[in-house]
Parts: C-alpha cells; structure tokens; sequence
C-alpha cells in the first residue's frame, strides 16, 4: 500500500515543508474555504513541489478539516504529492498519438541523460520523469508538462536544453519562452471559429429583447412573474434567451447530447436557495478525453465567446455564479483567461448590473483541476469544484437542481457555451438551419495521428469520415477513433458515416491510424488509461479496468489464450450493467471496437492453447536477477530448460 | 398512503424517499447487497445490489423507488453480475477464508456462499497491503478490504470522529487512518466506536478475542446471509446521515 513510511526523522534528505507564513498567505488568498481545497493544495504543490505532513496538518487544523480527508483528496488528484516527487516533475504525455511520435524513446533517452529511472526520484532530489494521461497537445506532440507547464513537439534537441536547465537548476517558470509555445493549428473555420462578434454583442442583443404581445414568451413571463417574484416585463429578455437557445436545437458538446436548451430551463426552474436566485453556471473545460484539443484552441482563440455564452445562460437561468473548470493540463492557460476576465468586468460584461440591467449580477472564477479524466464527468466536476474527491455522484437528483453546494447548476462543454452566444447574438432559427435535421449546428474536431495537417477542423454537422479524412491529408487509413477511447473505433469500411448526433457523436476526438499502425497497440494505450483514470469508487470499473488492463498485457506478452478474449466479453458486460459513470460503461469499447474489426492483430499474439497461467515465472525472477546483478542465462528460466 | 412499485412481478409498497432496496427490505424481500448498511446513507458503490428497471440497471440501494417501477432481481442474469461482482472482489484483496477470524461472521463470504461463488473465476491481484496492529487493543488488516466505507460512514455520520477515509484512485484505492503516522494507535478510536462494529469482512478486529466462538458455530454458519439480512434490515438510524464532522 502505498502508505507513508517516511518518517520525518527516519528521511533527513526531504524537501523542506511550506513556511506557516507562505501557507497562511495561500490560506488568505483562498478565503480560508474549505470548498477550495483542492484550489489551495494545488498552490502549495506548486510553491514546495509537494505537500509535506506537516503542511496538511496544518491545513487540517486550519480548515476543520479531518487530516485523513486532506490526504484523500491529495491521494485522488495525479498531480498532487504528500511525497516528494523533485524539484522538476517532467511527466511525458502518454496518448497513443504520443507514442506514435516516439515518446517512448525520448523518455528513455531523458531518463539516460538525467541517470535516472522513470518513476524514481533522482538520488539528490532533484528530477523525477514519468507519464501522464493525454495532454491535449497530440496535433503537436510528442508534448510534456514540466511542473505543470506544456511543452510540445519534443526532440532529443529540446531534451537536451531542457536537460541543462534542470541541472542549471533553473526554475521552470524563467525557462526560454520558446519551449512553451503552443500552436493553434486551426485548419478549417465555419461559423464558430471564423465569427466577428464583438465581446457584448450577443448580451446586448439579449437584454435588448422584448416581449411580442400575445407571443408565448410573453404568456410565460406572466406565469413566471407571479411565481418568482420578478415583474413580467423584467422576465421578457432572459426568457426569450432561453426560448432562442432551445429553438436553436443546441445540444451539449462534451459527447452526451443532451438538449441546451431543456438543460437550462430545467435549471432556471429548479428553486434556487433561499432568494430564488442561487444557481451556477459551470463551464466543463476538463478536457481530459486522449485526441481532444478543440477546447484548449476556444480557450486560446475564443475566451470572449465563451465567457459571453456563460453570461448569457445566467443570463436565462438567473445565477449570479459561474465557474470555468480548467483542467490542470492546461495551466498555462490560466493567466491569459484571468485576463479576459478582468478585462469584461472593466467593460461591464461582467460583475454587478451588466450593461446598466438592474440585477443582471453575474462573475465567473477558475478553478483548476489536478490530473483526473473523471472529473470531466459533470458530477464529478462539481465535486472537485467543492474540492473533494472527483467521484462521480449518485443520480438523481442531477445537477441542474441538486449541483455545486445542492443548488441549481447548468454544466457545459466549452464548445456549448460558444455555441450558446452565436445563438444569442443570431438568434435560433438561424442556427438550426446549419448541419442536420438532429444535430443543429457546426461540431470542432480535434485531427491528430496519421495525417499531414493535424489541427483543428470546423465542420457543419453530417460531414463524412472520408471528408474529414482527405482534408487532413490522411492516406492509407486504416482506422479512425472518433471521441477518444470512450468513443468508437472504424475501419474503412465505415468511411463513409457522419459526424452526427444521429450517427457518429462525438466531443471532438478524430485520431487517424495508417495501415502501418498496430490496433491492439491502440487498444492496449486505452486500457492503461482507463485503469489509472478510474476513480475507483465503483467495484466493477476498479477491478475490470485493472483486469483488461492485465489482459491485454498479458495478451501482448505472448500468454493470452481463446479464454482471454472470453473474459474481456465478460467484463465489458458486467461494466455495463453495473458500473457507476460513463467511464466503466465505455472502458471495454476500443477493444471491442478492435477486436470486431481488426481480430488477427489479436490472434496472432494468442496461444493455441485453451489456458496459459497469468503468472509469468521467469518475470518473478527479475527482482532476484537485479539483486544478484545477474543476467546470464542460467538466471532465466526458459533459458535454463532450453540449454 | 404509500405507494406501489413491482419487485420480479409482486406489489411492494414504499415510502417516500425510500430507495428501491429499502423499500425491498421494509417489504420482506430481499435483494443482495453489501455496502449497504441500514443505518447509513447508502452510496452504492459495491453494485451488488444492481436490478434491472424496464432495460436499464440501477443500484438498488440509491435508486429512489417511483410509482409503478418495474423491478427485476431474483434472475439468473441479476444473480450472475452479483455472483462475478463478489468474484472480483475475491480477486482483489487477499482473501484467505480458512485462516481468517471473520469466517463464519463474514458478509463477503457468507454472500459468495449464496450466490454459488466456488472460485474468485478471476487471476488474483496479490495485493501488497500491509497489517497495521500499531494499536494495543485493535488490527487493522488492509488485505481483506473491499473499500465499502461503512467504516468511513460509522466514524463520521455516528462517532463524529472521521477515523478512517479513503486515498488514491482506481485499484489503488485504499483506506487511510486519521493520524499524520498513518498508524491507528495515534487516532481517536474506541473499542465502543461504531466503526468497530460494521466491517462487514475481516479488516477491523479486536485484538486477543480471535476464534472465541468456533468455526461452524458462527453467524452465516447457522443461517444464509438472505435470511438474516431481513432480520436487520429495517431499524432506526444511529445516524445523521450527513458527516458532520468532515463537512462544515
């Protein structure tokens, strides 16, 4: 168990701890809240590269926060540390598309050059070097985040560089601005991407609405006015927004569908608190599915539009609080938002009374995630935002009457919000008249693999594969995998369905592989990923996704057998009858996907026997060969019955 | 009045707010299940007490009950997921039935043995879990956990001490004690704890009282599991159903 016993005293050499004094200026800072937690343990990990005991004692005493809370919310989070980790954490993104650009081989020659084994913390406390989860930079990679911080397209060149700033120890945040920069790569703008909307038109365009007498909106402010409280005429401009947004046909991005509009009139109708007026608006920008990058080019490219499609749904459902929930890969981005930020509360598109409207109360903060897919999971999400552990909640009740704090809460993906404010600004009748009859609207794919211009790719919905396909530059395709590992896995055969609702859904996700690419490989990548990003709370996705994982193993080791395939059929049935989220229910389907469409990759690796035991005796000597220093052949077994 | 909903064909009344396993239990009937605790907020992580509603499944234990609802769960196909559920939980701690002093007295065992477990039918994982008997009067044996928190919800939601709680992720999940040691004897605990009393497997044991009623004399010796389930089942909470002690 990977339990502390690392006693002060028994370690002389651990990094020291935050100063009382530095701590209690991030205690300050975050308002002493317990609900920002996670918020605080993310800047001490960053100012003292971990969090010492002695550190969450503190903040246990501080917070009235039982200690062993404290060190579970640290346990969840992948980029939170109650053991020192070095100085420098540089942990390479892990994502079949990494690997496909050889990040294999770089994390060997940064491990030769720093003398160092992954994993490991070098012996004077400096480096550790690792993996982690897709860092959404797959049109750019192989990428990496140092302390945090991306970095793509790496070489043995830029290794090599980053190799003597470590040594130099220089700290990552004066390492040349260079490394860092990240491309946007768009590659094909529709209405989205290419709009000229000006921060506050879509806002102004709302509060300007009124209600056309006799008109339904009308009869619904009257309704609404006697029930909340609120004069009619004060009810005409938000819910004629929410009347555009659900003639729109908008529906959610993030790869579940469900219906804007419904989602927020379900949230505006929810009781809010005590003054009727407590609900949050929370934007998912968790962006954590391996392929998908679409949301860190909006966050780059588009913040105002966002940020204008937040306000406008509080604007509809009547929340003064928002929250943009950005993952921890993506701290870069953080400043930069900050600053759109402040900039729209100077212009008074954000803050108290927006555009001179009495009322029309409304702020946004940023709150970081710390390495964890499932808190992409809207449940999830708002637990983490309350800075606990991100496991999923049980439903019902959902979010948009029981959410952030058990009060009305609408979550959206970031493309949604976008969405959301060219609705407001062009009305619904005009959005829906673009893509399909089902999916209303434009859809941002995130291209990356086999291809000549990955990127990023605006597409009315009901663009064909094959479209997709060719506009990227992609010859000799032998897959695609639409929507990341949860989503689906089509050969060529299947080239020629939509993205679409109605076809093939997706959050963005479209990874190429040629025919020279292994798909039990792409797999086998999945399955790792789903085992480390299950948060564990559900028997079902904790101990399957563990066993695909040793299965696939075992299958690319040489061992797997007939009864191997069997088991995975088994557990991908038990996960989706019995698991807690979306993440169990589709752990199983790239494999799946790949075994029903590429079965010889996987037969060829097979035993011909009915059975072959797991436990791989001449691997359990390893330890001992290393102990012993030996690796002749008479210290391995197979070779010892074949001499 | 309450209303109805129907259990594998026959009428069972429920009360507001009761989910669909409690209404079960209330009703008689039972339905599988093992982190779920009468006197606690259930939170439905083991999935053994999964049924079928019209197409879909849900953990019975937070499913809230609803007018009408259709409700299968003494199938062959319910059954079997229950019966492999308890194999992988077999297969992930180190579970050695014949040395353990909770033989006999053990929920995971005594549910295995109704549903017709014979073999964890998975590889073992072999974790490296080890003991904590760090206190003079409790062990804590990490190797039998299966990570169903009704220790975490007794200490909180009745002891209002928060002892134990939960730390890393996936199959590294693993229940961590209030003490910056990491070791119980530097906790609050007390033998008369709730928390002592709800281990529904062989982690949380008095020390020095090991194998003080034979094996074969023991609770699931005499009696299944489904029989006895029903004899707790509907009793009063000893709790506030919310930690009050962790959440401000």
């Amino acid at each position: 168990m990977p339990q502390s016993n690392l006693s002060p005293s028994l370690s002389p050499n651990l990094p020291p701890s935050l100063s009382p004094t530095e701590l209690e200026s991030i205690l300050a800072k975050q308002r002493r809240d317990p609900t920002r937690l996670l918020q605080i343990l993310i800047d001490i990990q960053a100012a003292q590269h971990w969090i010492s005991p002695e550190n969450i004692d503190l903040l246990a005493a501080e917070l009235n926060l039982p200690r062993a809370r404290v060190e579970g919310v640290i346990g969840f989070y992948s980029f939170l540390h109650d053991q020192p980790v070095g100085q420098f954490r540089l942990l390479f993104s892990d994502n079949i598309t990494d690997r496909m650009l050889g990040n294999q081989d770089l994390l060997e020659y940064l491990c030769n050059k720093l003398w160092l084994e992954r994993g490991h913390v070098s012996e004077d406390g400096l480096v550790s070097v690792d993996t982690t989860s897709c860092t959404g930079l797959c049109d750019q990679g192989p990428a990496m985040l140092a302390n945090g911080l991306a970095i793509p397209r790496l070489t043995r060149e830029r290794l090599d560089e980053i190799v003597e700033l470590v040594l130099q120890k220089v700290p990552v945040t004066q390492w040349p601005a260079e490394l860092f920069v990240i491309e946007d790569n768009i590659r094909r703008s529709h209405i989205l991407l290419a709009n000229q909307m000006q921060p506050g038109d879509a806002l102004r365009a709302a509060v300007a609405q009124v209600c056309v007498p006799g008109s339904a909106v009308e009869a619904a402010a009257n309704q609404r006015s006697w029930r909340e409280g609120i004069p009619s005429v004060a009810l005409c401009a938000p819910l004629s927004t929410l009347e555009e947004i659900k003639r729109s046909n908008l529906r959610g991005r993030g790869g579940a569908g469900f219906t804007t509009g419904l989602k927020w009139e379900a949230c505006r109708n929810a009781p809010g608190g005590e003054d009727n007026r407590t609900r949050y608006v929370v934007c998912n920008a968790d962006e954590g599915e391996p392929g998908t990058f679409k949301d860190r080019v909006l966050l780059t490219t588009q913040a105002d539009l966002l940020f204008e499609g937040m306000t406008l749904c509080a604007y509809a459902i009547d929340a003064k609080q928002g929250f943009l929930y950005l993952r921890g890969e993506y701290r870069h981005l953080l400043e930069p938002l900050n600053a759109v930020l402040q900039r729209r509360r100077a212009a008074n598109l954000l803050g108290a009374d927006i555009l001179g409207q009495t009322g029309f109360d409304f702020d946004i903060e940023i709150h970081l995630g710390a390495g964890a897919y499932v808190c992409g999971e809207e449940s999830a999400l708002i637990e983490s935002l309350e800075g606990k552990r991100g496991i999923p909640r049980n439903r019902p009740p959902y979010p948009v009457t029981h959410g952030y704090l058990d009060k009305p809460t609408t979550v959206n993906n970031v493309e949604t919000f976008c969405a959301a404010a060219l609705v407001g600004l062009h009305g619904g009748d005009w959005y829906r008249d673009i893509g399909t009859a089902k999916s209303a609207g434009t859809k941002i794919l995130s291209v990356s693999g086999d291809c000549a211009r990955p990127g990023i790719y605006e597409y009315p919905f009901g663009a064909s594969v094959r479209q997709v396909l060719a506009d990227c530059g992609a010859e000799n395709t032998l897959a695609v995998q639409i929507s990341g590992p949860s989503g689906v896995c089509i050969g060529a055969d299947e080239f020629d369905r939509r993205i679409a609702f109605e076809d093939l859904a997706t959050a963005g996700a479209f990874m190429v592989f040629d025919e020279s690419r292994d798909m039990f490989e792409v797999a086998r990548n999945f399955a790792h990923f789903f085992a480390h990003e299950s948060c564990g709370f559900c028997t079902p996705c904790r101990v399957g996704t563990a066993m695909l994982k040793a299965t696939m193993d075992k299958i690319a080791a040489g061992h797997g057998t007939q009864y191997d395939l069997a088991e995975i059929d088994q557990l991908n049935r038990i996960l989706l009858q019995s698991a807690h989220c979306g993440l169990g229910h589709t752990a199983c389907n790239p494999t799946l996907d790949t075994l029903k469409r590429f079965r010889p990759t996987y037969e060829r690796r097979l035993k011909s026997l009915d059975f072959e035991p797991a436990f791989d005796l001449d691997g359990a000597l390893a330890t001992a060969r290393r102990m012993t220093g030996r690796d002749d052949a008479g210290a391995h077994l197979s070779m010892e019955t074949e001499s | 009045m309450s209303e109805t909903c129907q259990l594998d064909g026959e009428d069972i009344p429920f009360a507001p707010g009761q989910t669909v396993l409690q209404a079960a239990l209330s009703a008689d009937r039972y339905i599988p299940h093992l982190c779920y605790h009468p006197e606690f907020k259930p939170h439905g992580s083991c999935k053994v007490c999964t049924v079928k509603i019209g197409n879909r499944t849900a953990a019975s234990c937070t499913m809230p009950a609803q007018a009408g609802m259709e409700i299968e769960s003494n199938t062959e196909e319910m059954n079997d997921l229950r019966r492999t559920l308890v194999q992988m939980l077999f297969a992930e701690g180190n579970h050695f039935c014949p040395s353990c002093e909770k033989s006999g007295n053990c929920e995971l065992q005594a549910l295995g043995s109704d549903l017709g477990v014979m073999t964890a039918g998975f590889r073992h994982f072999y974790p490296d879990r080890p003991v904590d008997a760090s206190h003079p009067d409790i062990l804590l044996d990490f190797n039998r956990c299966i990570l169903c928190e009704l220790c975490v919800r007794a200490s909180c939601e009745v002891d209002e001490k928060c002892v134990f709680a939960l730390s890393g992720r996936g199959i590294t999940k693993h229940l961590v004690v209030n003490a910056t040691s990491g070791k119980l004897a530097d906790t609050d605990i007390a033998l008369t704890d709730k928390a002592m009393q709800v281990c529904p497997v062989g982690v949380i044991l008095k020390k020095r009282v090991g194998f003080a009623v034979p094996i074969g004399q023991r609770r699931y010796d005499k009696r299944p599991i489904s029989a006895q389930a029903l004899d707790d089942a509907p009793r009063p909470s000893s709790g506030s159903g919310r930690c009050t002690a962790c959440e401000e």
